[in-house]
């Protein structure tokens, strides 16, 4: 990562950034009305599951879009075909439109689809940037669990103190998944990972159909 | 026939010189006439290149649903508008803006705020640009978008990114002290809306007070009072809008 500005990869990745991020629970919302998650214990399983499925690939589509960012529209296309649910779909797809958004604001944008997926979406401004795709895979897993985390302390009402603290003892794990994505940055598009998450998944179309949501999913 | 009309040598004749008159302009033509060239056939373009856009804000319970009811019904047969509303908003409540006759269903846009209503509306306004812009992508150029926030507090504002104008809605039942409060709500929106005075001698708010503390707090910004009880299409608050988009400039 030499060469490039932490204090900019600082103001990518900071959960004020205007990016849309806060609306979304990261499926949190379907599994704490399902009843599977209650407490800290369960939400710190649920950010490991996260981290390990749809935060790794979101890493490795984040660092493969920063190394090659003109390959934008084949590497949305490798993620909708990664992405079975369509609520899921339209929820990344909302995030990647309102991540574009704020950074035609802060630097200069290439020519892109206006809804990219979000991970998509974030390689192609981190490189705008002028970060590199290791930084952009760190980005892109500590925003898997930091959303999540934060939808954690709304929802059920935790210490926020203690859901920083399980933050904390996930930074490692973020930053070991995100060099595994970033060190798979130059593999052809149906090479890289492609992990799935059944159960987020299934509560994303369930949430979907919801009456009232807090959370946009 | 005119006899300014029949013009010899192909001369033009002036702009409303009759023109528009049935006439001829030689012994063997037919009888016709122009469209008058003082008026241009087009629609109207819209003021500038987007709606107006007015946020109303205000605690739970004021009475903000109920006034982009009346506003929908006062104005929805003049201005092309649709709403976005950041409360909470149930098949219920799309229902009896239908069933009223003050909406159909695809004017109206909810956004979730993941239970930071203040966010959406000023710190990260994503969400609500882009239903804005999907109202205006499927129902064509609109006039006046109202964007609803969900209930908060005293503190809660319009970021100037999502909104041009905004209104804040207070009620008497909250208590006459409100005005004297003040927060950036009731010190600095552009029109603050002081609702259910007819509930003002039940819960013995003093309108007096409210009134002079709303100028005191506020200077030269309008204030008024309101009773969607005694007045259904909220009159003051749609002239006032009426107002907003008439003196609207456009966009260079």
């Amino acid at each position: 990562m030499s060469g490039m500005s932490l204090a900019t990869l600082l103001v990518l990745a900071d959960g004020r950034l205007p990016s849309g991020g806060h609306a979304h629970s990261g499926g949190l919302e379907a599994q704490v009305s399902a009843g599977r998650v209650r407490d800290l214990d369960a939400v710190a399983d649920f950010l490991r599951g996260k981290l390990a499925t749809s935060g790794l690939v979101s890493a490795a589509f984040a660092a493969a879009a920063c190394a090659h960012p003109s390959e934008w529209a084949a590497l949305d296309q490798g993620l909708d075909s990664r992405t079975p649910s369509p609520a899921l779909r339209k929820a990344s797809r909302a995030q990647g439109r309102a991540l574009l958004r704020a950074a035609r604001a802060m630097w200069t944008m290439p020519l892109t689809g206006r809804d990219l997926h979000q991970p998509v979406a974030l390689g192609v401004v981190a490189a705008a940037a002028g970060l590199g795709p290791a930084a952009a895979a760190v980005a892109a897993a500590h925003g898997t669990t930091s959303g999540a985390a934060s939808a954690a302390v709304r929802l059920l009402g935790l210490d926020p103190y203690a859901v920083h603290g399980l933050l904390a003892r996930l930074a490692p794990e973020c930053d070991r998944i995100a060099a595994d994505a970033a060190a798979r940055a130059d593999d052809p598009v149906d090479d890289l990972p492609a992990a799935g998450a059944p159960l987020l998944d299934i509560g994303a179309e369930l949430h979907a159909t919801w009456e009232v949501r807090l959370f946009a999913s | 026939m005119h006899p300014e009309n029949s013009v010899a040598g192909g001369a033009l004749p002036h702009p409303s010189d009759g023109y528009t008159i049935p006439h001829t302009h030689g012994p063997e033509e037919v009888p016709h006439t122009h469209p008058d060239p003082g008026v241009d056939p087009h629609e109207p373009l819209t003021t500038g290149p987007r709606a107006l856009r007015v946020g109303i804000g205000g605690p739970v319970g004021s009475g903000k649903t109920a006034l982009v009811a009346a506003l929908c019904r006062a104005l929805g047969d003049e201005l092309r508008l649709a709403v976005v509303t950041n409360d909470i908003y149930t098949t219920e409540d799309a229902d009896f803006l239908l069933r009223n006759g003050v909406l159909p269903a695809d004017r109206v846009r909810a956004v979730e705020t993941g239970c930071c209503p203040h966010t959406a509306i000023r710190d990260d306004i994503s969400a609500n640009l882009d239903a804005v812009e999907d109202l205006e992508a499927s129902l064509g150029p609109l006039d006046l978008v109202l964007v609803e926030s969900g209930g908060d507090n005293l503190t809660a504002t319009f970021s100037k990114g999502l909104i041009d104008q905004q209104i804040f809605v207070v009620d008497v039942a909250g208590g006459d002290k409100v005005p004297r409060k003040g927060g950036p709500g009731v010190t600095t929106a552009d029109l603050l809306v002081i609702n259910k005075t007819d509930l003002a001698p039940m819960v013995g708010a003093d309108l007096s007070v409210m009134d002079h503390d709303a100028k005191a707090r506020r200077g030269d910004l309008p204030t008024v009072f309101l009773s969607l009880v005694e007045d259904r299409n909220a009159t003051p608050v749609a002239d006032w809008i009426r107002t907003l988009v008439a003196t609207r400039v456009p966009a260079a």
